[in-house]
């Protein structure tokens, strides 16, 4: 691994920790697609199966292709991305649910 | 990461301006996010408004979603190679795996339009039910994207003609559409499950 040009806040991998990465997303995307094709699981399983996978498949592209890690150097970058995880949950969940409430109330379902 | 850091430490004074760069674009990366965040929330309160149109058990095609996906995660990993190319100031390898790179990403956008296309000549165009606007409108979202990505890719594929050496500008252009690159293909995992899978249940 050559050191010698450092781009801080973003640290830089080997050929191996692609390589991992790389088959950890291959193994955890064909996973998901085989559990919906085979259609082994009922519905809401495998709904529940899949989203678990994906958010496995995210970690998994963060450590190994986007390099995050917990080093003093990444504290910002750590830092800005969970700010902005917890403002896309609220987001999506709130939306979700005052829609679905509204839904209900208006009988529009 | 101990060599790493001790690295770091060296080179602390003379590289650091490098740094604001990245973190900057790393930040646009963020608000990029709220947007497709957005987007799924959208997506996820008009996916049963089908309007009497079609559901996704009868648009999507689970065969093309699984090539398309293929094509990002293998052009990711090529981005990958080209950026430790790039380190180690293998202007030449850097260049190929670039190139290899845009070839993948040309080849999942051709798939994506193809399929816009598909769906448009049948009928099933953003216009036919709420379910299928905010189908379109996410995923060319991302389309777009990989668009910006592209054109991006090809200017940075035409600066480097004919160089032999990278200096730490350079680097740091090519560390930000690493990020971007990336950042892509974790929007497209989203994607993939929670449209095209869930879509399909």
């Amino acid at each position: 691994m050559a050191d010698h040009i450092s781009s801080s806040g973003e640290g830089h991998g080997s050929v191996g920790s692609y390589l991992t990465g790389f088959v950890l997303a291959v193994i955890l995307t064909v996973a998901a697609f085989g559990l919906v094709m085979s259609h082994a699981m009922s519905p809401s399983a495998t709904g529940g199966a899949i989203a678990l996978l994906a958010v496995v498949q995210i970690v998994v592209h963060l450590i190994y292709f986007l390099h995050m890690n917990g080093s003093s150097e990444q504290r910002w970058n750590v830092m800005a991305f969970t700010f902005t995880v917890l403002s896309v949950l609220v987001l999506v969940a709130g939306t979700m649910f005052i829609m679905h409430d509204t839904a209900i109330n208006m009988m529009s379902r | 990461m101990a060599q790493n850091m001790t690295a770091d430490a060296a080179h602390a004074h003379d590289e650091h301006h490098e740094s604001p760069v990245v973190f900057g674009f790393w930040l646009y990366l963020m608000t990029d996010c709220i947007i497709f965040g957005t987007l799924f929330a959208v997506f996820a309160v008009l996916r049963d408004q089908f309007a009497g149109g079609p559901t996704g058990h009868e648009v999507f095609e689970l065969s093309g979603v699984g090539i398309e996906t293929a094509i990002l995660l293998f052009s990711s990993i090529t981005y990958g190679f080209g950026m430790i190319a790039a380190h180690e100031n293998k202007v030449s390898t850097m260049r190929t795996w670039l190139g290899v790179t845009f070839l993948l990403g040309l080849g999942f956008l051709f798939m994506e339009i193809r399929e816009f296309s598909h769906m448009i000549a049948e009928g099933n165009g953003p216009d036919r039910s709420a379910f299928l606007s905010a189908f379109f409108t996410l995923v060319g979202t991302h389309g777009l994207h990989v668009t910006c990505g592209l054109l991006w890719m090809a200017v940075l594929l035409f600066q480097t003609a004919g160089k032999t050496e990278l200096n730490e500008r350079m680097i740091g252009k090519l560390t930000c559409l690493s990020l971007f690159w990336h950042f892509l293909d974790i929007v497209w995992i989203c994607v993939f499950t929670f449209v095209y899978l869930m879509g399909v249940l």
